[in-house]
C-alpha cells in the first residue's frame, strides 16, 4: 500500500490523484501531510503540489461529469472530513473508468458519499448564508466572524458579494485563522489579515471602535427576537434542531 | 437609553408582538437581482436568520405599521374593541429599521402588514410609500412582502405589486359562515376582489416580461393566504377543499394554516388556555405537502367518510393503510409517481431511486444507504418479484408496529399525562 501525502490544498489533492494514475498505483491511499500517522506496511510518497497536473485531471473530470458534480467534489473537500481524500479517489477512478456519466448511481458506495458530503457541507454554506452576522465596526465597514464546521467561507463569498456590493465588509474564520474582505469601491475581494494580538479577541479587529448606532440595532434586533417569539408554541426541541447551541456564540439573538 | 431610542423599542415590540400571528415568513421565489449595485439580492432561496423558542423561522422583520384598527374582528388581538397598548410606526422608522436590520444580515427584508386605520385607501397607501421609498431612494433588492388591504383601490395593488415580491390577503376563516360570525366587518367577496386582481395581474405582467424583456417584475414570488384554525368548528375536510379552492382558482403559491392561539375576551372562541392544535396545523401542512409536491389530490386524503385527519399517523401513511391494495411497489419497477407515494420515501430518495437503477436493480441495502425511512419502507416495497414483503400484516397491525417504533415528537410535550405509563 502507498500512503500519497499532499498539503492539504485542492491543487495538491489533485496533484496527488495525477500522481496515482502515473505510478498505476493500486492500492493507494491519500492523506494531508498534517494528518499522517506511520503505517507499518506501507510505502509513504511526498506529492509535489503542481497546477499543471492538477488541472490535467481536473479538465477530464470536467468533462466527465455535470458542472454541479464537479462543484461537489470541491465541496467535499472542504467539508475537511478525515479520509474524503480517498472517497474523492475512488470517485475520480470510477469517474475514468466508465464510459458514460455514473454520478447518478447512487447504488455505488463513493458516488452516494460524495452526493451526501457535498449536501452536508451545502446545509452548513445555507446556515452561515444565514447566521453571519454584521457588525458596524465604524466608517460603514461591516465585520462577521464565523466559526464553521466545515471550511465553507469560500462557498458564500459570492452570496455576500451579491447581496452587499454597496458595503465594505468582512467575514473571517477564527477556527482557520483568515477572512474575506469586500472592498466596494473596487468591488473586489481578497483576503483579510487580521492582527488580533492587541485586544485578545476576535470579536473584533484592534484598535477599531464600534459606530454609534451598533448598540441600539443589536439592542433592537434582540427585542425584536423576543417580542416574535409565541410563548405558548414554546418548543425548545424544535429551537435548537434549527439553531444548535455551537452556533450561538456569534449570534446577536443568542450570545 | 434616551427617550427617542425608548420610544422606538416600545413600538417594536407592540408592533413585532402584533404581527407575529401572521405565520408567512416566506422569502424564497423572487427574481429580484442587484443590478444596480444597491443593497440587497432576493434571486436566491429563502433563508431563515433565526428561529425563535418555538422553532418558527425568522426570515423577515415581520411588523405592523400600526396596530390601531377600525375593525372588530373576534380572532385578532388588535381588534378595537381590545383594551391593549397602541402604536404606530412613522414611514421614515419602518425604512431605516429594514435598512439597518438588512445589513447586519438578520433579516432577508420586510413584511409589513397593518391595522386598518380611517380606511383601506388611507391604510394601503402608506405600506405602498413605504415600499416606494425602499425600492427607489435605498435601492433596496431584499424581499418585500405587503399584505394587501381588502376594499383597496386597484392603482394602490398595482402600485404595491411593482415594488412588492409578494402580497397577500388574508382568507382568515375556512368557511364564509365562521367569517360572517367573528369578523362583522368582513365578507369572503371582498377577500377573493383582490386575490382575483392579483392572480390576473400576475399572469400577465408574467405572459408580458417573456415576450418583453422590459416588463418590470410584479409580485414576482406570488401571493399567500392564511386561515385561522381551530378556532371555528371546520372539519380538516373543509378546511383542505378551501385550500385546493384557493391553490386552484388563484394560483396562490401558498396557503397558510394558523392555529388559533386564545387570547381571551370572547365566548364563541376557545378560552386561555386552551393549547393551540399543533398537531392538528402539523397534519394540514403535510396534506398541503402532499397536494403540492406528491401528487395528491385533495380528496384522495380527506373525504366525506374521513372528514378529519389521523393524529397518529401522517397522512401519507394514513393514505397507504387505507389503499393496501396499491401496494407492494417494486422499487426497481413503479413508475416515480407511485415511489412517491410510499410511506418514508421522499422527493429527495425518490428522485435518487429512479436515478440509480437505471446503473443496476436497487437492493435493500442500498435503499437504506440512500436513507428511505427504513420502519415504513419495509411494510409496501419489494426489490424485486421474488421479495417477500416484511410479514402479511393488516392495516391495523401496520400501524401499530410503525407507532410502537417511535415516540411521537408531540407525546412528551403536549400530553404530558402519558408519560405517566
Amino acid at each position: 500500500m502507498t500512503q500519497f501525502i499532499y498539503d492539504g490544498t485542492y491543487t495538491g489533492l489533485f496533484s496527488a490523484i495525477f500522481e496515482v494514475y502515473e505510478r498505476r498505483c493500486e492500492d493507494a491511499t491519500i492523506i494531508k501531510g498534517q494528518n499522517l500517522q506511520a503505517l507499518v506496511f506501507s510505502e509513504n510518497m511526498e506529492v509535489c503540489t503542481d497546477p499543471a497536473k492538477a488541472e490535467r485531471v481536473l479538465k477530464g473530470l470536467r468533462k466527465k461529469v455535470s458542472p454541479e458534480c464537479f462543484a461537489n467534489i470541491y465541496s467535499c473537500y472542504l467539508s475537511e472530513i478525515r479520509g474524503m481524500e480517498n472517497t474523492i479517489l475512488k470517485f475520480v477512478q470510477y469517474v475514468f473508468a466508465s464510459r458514460k456519466n455514473i454520478e447518478d448511481n447512487y447504488g455505488n458506495a463513493a458516488v452516494l458519499d460524495i452526493a451526501q458530503t457535498a449536501r452536508k457541507v451545502g446545509r452548513e454554506k445555507h446556515r452561515f448564508e444565514a447566521f453571519v452576522r454584521f457588525e458596524n465596526i465604524g466608517d460603514r465597514l461591516f465585520y462577521a466572524p464565523i466559526d464553521p464546521d466545515y471550511n465553507i467561507l469560500p462557498l458564500i463569498v459570492p452570496h455576500f458579494r451579491r447581496r452587499y456590493a454597496d458595503q465594505d465588509w468582512i467575514i473571517y474564520d477564527t477556527k482557520r485563522k483568515y477572512g474575506v474582505h469586500y472592498d466596494q469601491a473596487t468591488e473586489q475581494v481578497h483576503e483579510a489579515v487580521i492582527d488580533f494580538t492587541a485586544s485578545g479577541t476576535d470579536l473584533a479587529p484592534t484598535g477599531i471602535s464600534f459606530d454609534p448606532d451598533e448598540t441600539l440595532y443589536q439592542e433592537l434586533w434582540k427585542n425584536y427576537f423576543k417580542s416574535t417569539n409565541i410563548p405558548m408554541r414554546r418548543n425548545m426541541k424544535l429551537h435548537l434542531q434549527h439553531v444548535p447551541k455551537r452556533y450561538w456564540k456569534y449570534l446577536v439573538e443568542k450570545k | 437609553m434616551k427617550t427617542s431610542e425608548s420610544r422606538i423599542h416600545e413600538k417594536l415590540g407592540i408592533l413585532a408582538d402584533a404581527a407575529k400571528y401572521d405565520v408567512s415568513c416566506a422569502s424564497s421565489g423572487s427574481k429580484r437581482k442587484n443590478d444596480n449595485k444597491g443593497l440587497g439580492d432576493s434571486t436566491g432561496m429563502g433563508i431563515c436568520h433565526s428561529y425563535t423558542e418555538d422553532g418558527r423561522c425568522v426570515s423577515l422583520l415581520k411588523i405592523l405599521l400600526t396596530n390601531y384598527c377600525i375593525f372588530d374582528c373576534a380572532y385578532c388581538v388588535s381588534r378595537k374593541s381590545n383594551d391593549i397598548k397602541r402604536a404606530a410606526f412613522t414611514i421614515e422608522e419602518v425604512v431605516e429599521l429594514t435598512i439597518n436590520f438588512y445589513r447586519r444580515n438578520y433579516i432577508e427584508g420586510l413584511f409589513l402588514s397593518s391595522g386598518i386605520f380611517k380606511n383601506a385607501d388611507f391604510t394601503m397607501e402608506r405600506l405602498v410609500t413605504i415600499a416606494r421609498k425602499l425600492r427607489t431612494e435605498h435601492h433596496f433588492n431584499g424581499y418585500i412582502h405587503l399584505k394587501t388591504i381588502p376594499g383597496a383601490s386597484e392603482a394602490l395593488m398595482k402600485e404595491a405589486g411593482l415594488y412588492a415580491d409578494r402580497l397577500s390577503v388574508n382568507i382568515e376563516l375556512p368557511t364564509e359562515a365562521s367569517l360572517k360570525t367573528l369578523a362583522p366587518d368582513k365578507n369572503y367577496e371582498e377577500i377573493f376582489t383582490p386575490m382575483s386582481y392579483l392572480s390576473e395581474a400576475i399572469t400577465e405582467y408574467k405572459a408580458e416580461k417573456a415576450l418583453i424583456k422590459s416588463t418590470p417584475l410584479f409580485a414576482p414570488a406570488g401571493q399567500s393566504t392564511q386561515m385561522v384554525i381551530g378556532a371555528t368548528p371546520e372539519s380538516d375536510k373543509d378546511i383542505m377543499f378551501q385550500a385546493n379552492t384557493l391553490y386552484q382558482q388563484f394560483s396562490m403559491k401558498r396557503v397558510y394554516y394558523s392555529g388559533y392561539i386564545p387570547i381571551g375576551g370572547d365566548e364563541r372562541l376557545p378560552g386561555i388556555g386552551t393549547p393551540p392544535p399543533l398537531i392538528r396545523e402539523h397534519r394540514l401542512y403535510q396534506t398541503d405537502w402532499l397536494m403540492r409536491f406528491y401528487g395528491f389530490k385533495v380528496n384522495e386524503i380527506v373525504s366525506d367518510e374521513h372528514p378529519n385527519l389521523d393524529v397518529d399517523v401522517d397522512p401519507k401513511l394514513s393514505w397507504a393503510l387505507r389503499n393496501l391494495q396499491e401496494f407492494p411497489v417494486d422499487i426497481n419497477t413503479a413508475d416515480y409517481a407511485m415511489i412517491l407515494r410510499v410511506p418514508g420515501i421522499g422527493v429527495g430518495s425518490a428522485q435518487k431511486i429512479i436515478a440509480a437503477r437505471k446503473f443496476g436493480k436497487l437492493d435493500w441495502h442500498q435503499l437504506k444507504k440512500i436513507g428511505v425511512a427504513m420502519n415504513r419502507v419495509k411494510h409496501f416495497v419489494v426489490c424485486s418479484k421474488q421479495d417477500v414483503l416484511f410479514g402479511d400484516l393488516t392495516p391495523g397491525a401496520i400501524r401499530h408496529h410503525i407507532l410502537s417504533l417511535g415516540k411521537s415528537k408531540y407525546t412528551a410535550s403536549y400530553s404530558p399525562q402519558l408519560s405517566l405509563f
